[in-house]
């Protein structure tokens, strides 16, 4: 057998590489058993970044599902409540570009809670039913409200009200929600040497 | 003697405080109106508990607490309340807020008070109580609830109380006349509040550009019997920031993200040691505070005695007002304060000075001009933070590196803005990023508890519908033993009965 490979160098080659292919082979199909992760890694990392609103408005009946489609290649745009903030941080954690938001899926808006007015309720529980938060108070018959606390803002519950007694309040109003902005940048652009400035300024 | 420490950083900006002429008080006349706005401390705010059209005494609660983070507000004079709605008040939003509002009737009728005579004896938690309940929010500026600051927990033993007399930004003049005028009570006050946190030694700190107040409280201190020690040390701002005071009297620094009493310390502005003095021996709430108005656009600068609540404009009429066109007024000192956009807005328990500058005086800032890198804001910040690194950083809206370059470590005094040749608005930068990080951390906070509930929702679904199922299955199964145990197919049966009934109606018809 020696005397074979020692005559036969390719043979021998060929041997040597395809038994340290199959140790390597048999080495990861163990790992890949032994180290198996449940689940996606990566979209639980996406689903993380999602604002938990729950609306839909992606196409996906919660971030859950949606996460698990940006994580088998779907796009990362579709995201509303999100906005810019999402879309960036999604994209820094994915490595790939970041999109203006795909305006089919909705428009960046304040963030809002549901408020029924509590008079015109009449008891369906529909809004109940519909609330993917479990955010709303009641049962049939009786007045309904929402836990303003816990209300994502998805507006799921907008629809089923047949009596059309639930409006979106923005969420954060006054004085307690305020900050200071950022400055306006009223300095001149660094980035242009004195060859490029506008003429106006040469004058 | 003790060694006097020094800060990192510092400026020495014109002081300008001989211009309201501290040592000189008198008290503001009782407006028609005042607005008491329910949040003028820092938390929660306090919940009314009068209604439109109550007639109300001097002394009698408005609005009571909410939780602990909260003061309750107080009648300062007797009148009618008519309104509690929303008014302008002195932020730096220019937004309105929640507010009291009472017509005055200029009778001043009070309540009868009554303070805790034996004080020496009184329990620790019936004396913060007393504070708590007297309303009595930090003096100093920021206005955080002193019952609380009083109350550090069991794990942290208090040596020291230190009194802030520093009182470092230019032209207010508040604290040293209330030193200059109460120093009496200002030695009961301290010695009250170190008995309620234990505090072994009463340190009061003084800089040194006020001999006045110096020599008033080192008098005080002498015809009591107190063991109070008095340190003066060197003009320079920002040292009245409380981990600046602390630092400059001990040496010691207040760690990041800690409080005074991680290092055995609690830090009080003197007018909360009167306030205090006030509450346990006279049973005072507080309803008064003391307001430097000054700048040369007041004829009559001077620090009056104002009711809280009392809007802005009426004090400037006071000091005669001379304004000019588009006339600035500032909330605050020069450094650290804001422009109030309605004078309608009340004094709070916060507003120490009301700064009514010339545009020759204080002008207004030029655009900022770009970075040039010279390094000036990092020598003058007092935290020894990169102030041009994080001004960069806010930019960029990059907020790990803020949490890097320790943001929340910085008080916003201005120094580094003071010093900017470009006169880049560097505090506002930083004071916008803190809000957008903290707002983001809510939001991160609310997803993360909309996550949970939406994923417990959805378990709960499959459950039901797992039960639902079982349940069929369970049926079913009991139907088909029972066909097999009387030979006879229960489904074929009801097919067969369907049929013989459709025919029978057919042969009917």
């Amino acid at each position: 057998m020696m005397t074979l490979l020692s005559e036969q160098p390719l043979l021998a080659a060929i041997a040597a590489l395809l038994s340290l292919g199959a140790a390597f082979g048999g080495l990861l199909g163990f790992a890949a058993i032994r180290f198996r992760v449940e689940g996606n890694p990566i979209s639980e990392q996406i689903n993380a970044l999602l604002p938990q609103t729950q609306c839909g408005q992606c196409g996906y009946p919660g971030c859950r599902p949606y996460s698990e489609a940006i994580a088998d290649g779907d796009a990362i745009n579709k995201c509303p409540p999100g906005g810019e903030e999402t879309i960036q941080a999604l994209a820094d954690l994915l490595d790939v570009e970041p999109q203006p938001l795909d305006a089919e899926h909705g428009v960046e808006k304040e963030p809002v809670v549901a408020w029924i007015r509590e008079a015109e309720c009449i008891g369906c529980t529909k809004c109940i039913q519909a609330c993917p938060v479990d955010a709303i108070l009641g049962a049939a018959k009786v007045m309904h409200t929402v836990i303003a606390d816990e209300c994502t803002g998805c507006d799921l519950c907008i629809e089923p009200c047949p009596v059309d007694c639930i409006d979106l309040i923005p969420r954060k109003s006054g004085i307690g929600f305020w900050h200071w902005p950022l400055p306006e940048d009223r300095a001149p652009r660094f980035d242009v040497i004195a060859t490029d400035a506008p003429a106006r300024d040469a004058a | 003697m003790r060694t006097i420490h020094d800060i990192h950083g510092g400026i020495h900006p014109p002081e300008r405080k001989s211009l309201s002429r501290p040592g000189q008080l008198s008290h503001a006349p009782i407006p028609d109106e005042l607005i008491l706005p329910l949040r003028q401390h820092l938390g929660v705010p306090a919940k009314p508990i009068v209604n439109v059209g109550d007639s109300v005494k001097g002394g009698q609660v408005l609005a009571a607490t909410q939780g602990v983070m909260s003061v309750p507000v107080h009648a300062p004079t007797s009148g009618v309340v008519t309104a509690i709605e929303l008014r302008p008040i002195a932020h730096a939003s220019g937004l309105e807020d929640h507010c009291i509002v009472i017509k005055t009737d200029g009778l001043d009728q009070w309540l009868t008070l009554s303070g805790i005579g034996n004080w020496h004896e009184a329990d620790a938690a019936a004396l913060i109580e007393r504070v708590r309940d007297a309303g009595i929010a930090g003096m100093g500026g920021a206005g955080f609830p002193t019952a609380v600051k009083l109350n550090p927990g069991p794990t942290r033993e208090i040596e020291t109380l230190l009194v802030n007399g520093t009182e470092c930004e230019p032209y207010i003049t508040a604290d040293d006349t209330l030193m200059q005028c109460h120093a009496e009570d200002l030695i009961v006050g301290a010695q009250i509040l170190a008995r309620i946190v234990s505090a072994k030694a009463i340190l009061i700190g003084i800089e040194d550009n006020k001999p006045d107040a110096i020599r008033r409280v080192a008098a005080a201190i002498d015809a009591s019997d107190a063991d109070i020690e008095l340190a003066t040390f060197p003009t320079k701002y920002p040292s009245g920031g409380e981990k600046q005071i602390i630092e400059i009297l001990t040496g010691q620094q207040v760690p990041s993200g800690g409080i005074p009493a991680d290092i055995g310390l609690v830090c009080v502005n003197p007018g909360t040691a009167v306030a205090a003095k006030r509450a346990i021996i006279d049973g005072e709430p507080l309803t008064h505070r003391i307001v430097t108005l000054t700048g040369e656009a007041l004829a009559n600068p001077q620090n009056v005695v104002a009711c809280l609540g009392t809007p802005i404009a009426a004090l400037l009429e006071h000091a005669n007002l001379v304004a000019e066109d588009q006339q600035r007024i500032i909330h605050g000192g020069p450094m650290m304060g804001f422009a109030v956009s309605n004078l309608a807005a009340p004094v709070t328990k916060i507003t120490n000075c009301i700064l009514a500058p010339t545009a020759k005086e204080l002008p207004l800032p030029e655009p900022a001009k770009p970075c040039i890198r010279c390094g000036h804001c990092a020598e003058a910040c007092p935290a020894s933070l990169l102030p041009q690194q994080l001004y960069w950083f806010a930019r960029a809206k990059d907020q790990d590196q803020l949490a890097e370059h320790r943001l929340f470590d910085c008080i916003e005094c201005g120094a580094c803005a003071y010093v900017c040749p470009s006169q880049i608005p560097l505090v506002q930068y930083y004071r916008a990023a803190k809000g957008q990080i903290r707002d983001s951390e809510q939001e991160k906070q609310r997803s993360d508890n909309s996550r949970e509930r939406f994923e417990a929702r959805q378990a709960r679904l499959e459950t039901e519908a797992a039960a639902r199922e079982a349940k069929r299955a369970a049926r079913k199964a009991a139907a088909q033993s029972k066909a097999a145990e009387e030979g006879e197919d229960p489904i074929q049966a009801a097919i067969e009965r369907a049929k013989a009934k459709k025919a029978e109606q057919e042969s009917a018809s």
